[in-house]
This record gives structure tokens, sequence and C-alpha cells, in this order.
């Protein structure tokens, strides 16, 4: 079994208008020194053992649903577990 | 000529979609389950607005994967018209129909207003009952319908005349005040706003009403009436 952590976020090219409301925000509570706000998506995937790769699968996972590859960029952190 | 109105879990358009096409344009239409297994006998296809899978993980995301998608993408290599409005342009961008992706709108509100558009390319099957440069007025009703492409992209949607419709007032920051696009093709047409609710002068305008009878003027020109 695997514990599967994946951050989806906006490519660096891409304008991200959320992130920019909370910096603007972060900045009128006077904390100035914080110059850009980059919001995302964190997830985690129960993935059982099987006879493909696991990052393969996960690979696969993330480019055909979880991120979409014209404005996301994505990265992700597997953590084999024992099952109970 | 009979037209697909394809219905999704949290689709809520179908209904002035069903509407515009039976009602005001008088042609056949039928709701279509996104688990249909084929879309043969239509002739026309229309992904309508809403909400579907309740805009989870992205805007059309989860819809794409749907069984009656795999259909649409038959019918558009097959050339049948396709029109996805707002969430079904959604559902078009993630499904490789057309080219690009969508953010939240600049402003990060929902707009929901009439807007000006320019009919950027009138020789469309979508837009060939308009005049070049014409300028209509037609509803938006999203919060993401910021268009993003790359520069690559970009220019071949210029070169190729593939911007259809313009924001003459960009609401959302649109890329390029982009709002509405065709494939390569001509048949898959994507936009934000909705012709579907443009339809009757008694409730604000019928502007979009030139849309649904272009498509059905096109597809009238090459299906000889069979007697």
């Amino acid at each position: 079994m695997y514990k599967v952590k994946v951050y989806v976020i906006l490519r660096e090219s891409v304008l991200d208008p959320q992130g920019q409301a909370v910096t603007h925000s972060l900045n009128s509570l006077n904390y100035r020194e914080v110059t850009d706000v980059r919001i995302g998506k964190y997830m985690e995937l129960t993935i059982e053992k099987s006879e493909r790769e696991i990052n393969e699968v996960v690979d696969e996972i993330c480019h055909k649903l979880l991120a979409n590859p014209v404005i996301e960029d994505y990265r992700y952190e597997i953590e084999e577990c024992v099952v109970q | 000529m009979k037209f697909a109105v394809i219905v999704f879990p949290g689709s809520n358009c179908d209904v002035d979609m069903y509407h515009a096409i039976k009602d005001e344009l008088g042609e056949e239409v039928e709701y279509v389950w996104h688990d249909a297994d084929t879309l043969d006998s239509y002739d026309g296809i229309l992904l309508p607005g809403g909400f579907s899978y309740g805009d989870y993980l992205r805007t059309g995301a989860i819809a794409r994967f749907s069984r009656v998608m795999q259909e649409v993408i038959k019918a558009a290599d097959a050339g049948k018209p396709i029109l996805g409005v707002c969430n079904g342009f959604q559902i078009l961008l993630e499904a490789g129909l057309l080219p690009g992706a969508m953010r939240r709108n600049e402003s990060l509100s929902f707009i929901c207003k009439p807007v000006e558009l320019k009919v950027e390319n009138n020789t469309t099957m979508f837009t060939n009952s308009y005049e070049e440069g014409q300028t209509i007025t037609i509803p938006v009703a999203h919060g993401e319908g910021n268009y993003y492409c790359d520069q690559e992209t970009l220019a071949n949607l210029k070169a190729k005349k593939q911007i259809v419709f313009t924001y003459k007032q960009n609401p959302n920051g649109s890329l390029e005040n982009i709002a509405g696009i065709i494939n390569e093709n001509g048949n898959v047409l994507g936009m934000m706003p909705h012709p579907e609710r443009a339809v009757d002068a008694l409730l604000g305008s019928a502007d979009g009403l030139k849309l649904f009878q272009s498509i059905v003027k096109t597809w009238r020109e090459s299906h000889v009436v069979k007697a």
C-alpha cells in the first residue's frame, strides 16, 4: 500500500488571481515582506500495490486528471506503508 | 435537423438550450444523459452551461471522462457541429477538443450580466448569419471564464482565424479578450457567453438566435432534402 501526496499548482507563467488577492491582503495586514502567494491544491491518495510501477501510475493519474498540464504543474511524494 | 443537449449531473442551462432549439429555432431536440453510448442519431451536439460534477477538481475536469464524451469526440471527428457554452466550453477544453484552459476570473467574482461581443469571424458554420465585426449582446454567467493559452497556441489561433468572439470590454481577464474559439476543422465552437439566453427580444436580446440559425443553415446546405 502507498500513501501518495500530490501537490498541484498553477504554472509560473500563469497569473494566479487568488494568490494575488491573498498577497494584497497580507500586505494590507502589514506583512509587507510577502511579495507573492501562489495557491494550489493538495491531495492524498491511497493506492494499492499492483504489477505496475507506482511512479508510472501516479504520473499518469496526475497528467490525465489531477492536474491540467496547460496551466498547472504537479509534484508528488510517495510513502510506502504497511497494511495492518 | 436534430440536436442533442447533453445533460451532466450539475448542468443547469440544459432547459434554456432545449427551449432555444425547440421553441425559438423550431428544430428537433432531445436531452441526452451523460452515460449515453451513442450520438449517431443526432446532427448537432450542444454542451450546456452549469456546474457539472460540482466543478470539483477543475471546471469540466470530471465531465470530460463521462461516457458520452467519447461519443462527442467521435461526432467532432465526423465533422458534426459541436457547441459548448460556458461549462460546456470548459469541458471541451478539458477534453482537448479545443486548446487552452480557464482560470478564475481576474476579479475572483462570479460575473452575471449582458456583455457586448464582437464577431471576429463570420465565416464559420456558427456565425455565418452575422456580419463581420458586428457587435452583439449576449449574457455571461461564470466564475471561471478567464481564458488562457500559451503564446504559440495564441499565434496559431490568430493565424487560422479561430478566435470567433471577443469581448468589447473584458469582464474576466481573458487573454486577448477571447470569448469564444473554434477548432481548426471549424466544427467545434466553445464560448463563455450564453447564446441560448439571448433568443427573445422580450427577455433582453435575440442576438444569440442567429448562432443557432447559422448552424441549421449550414447543415441544410450540405444535406439534400430527402423527398
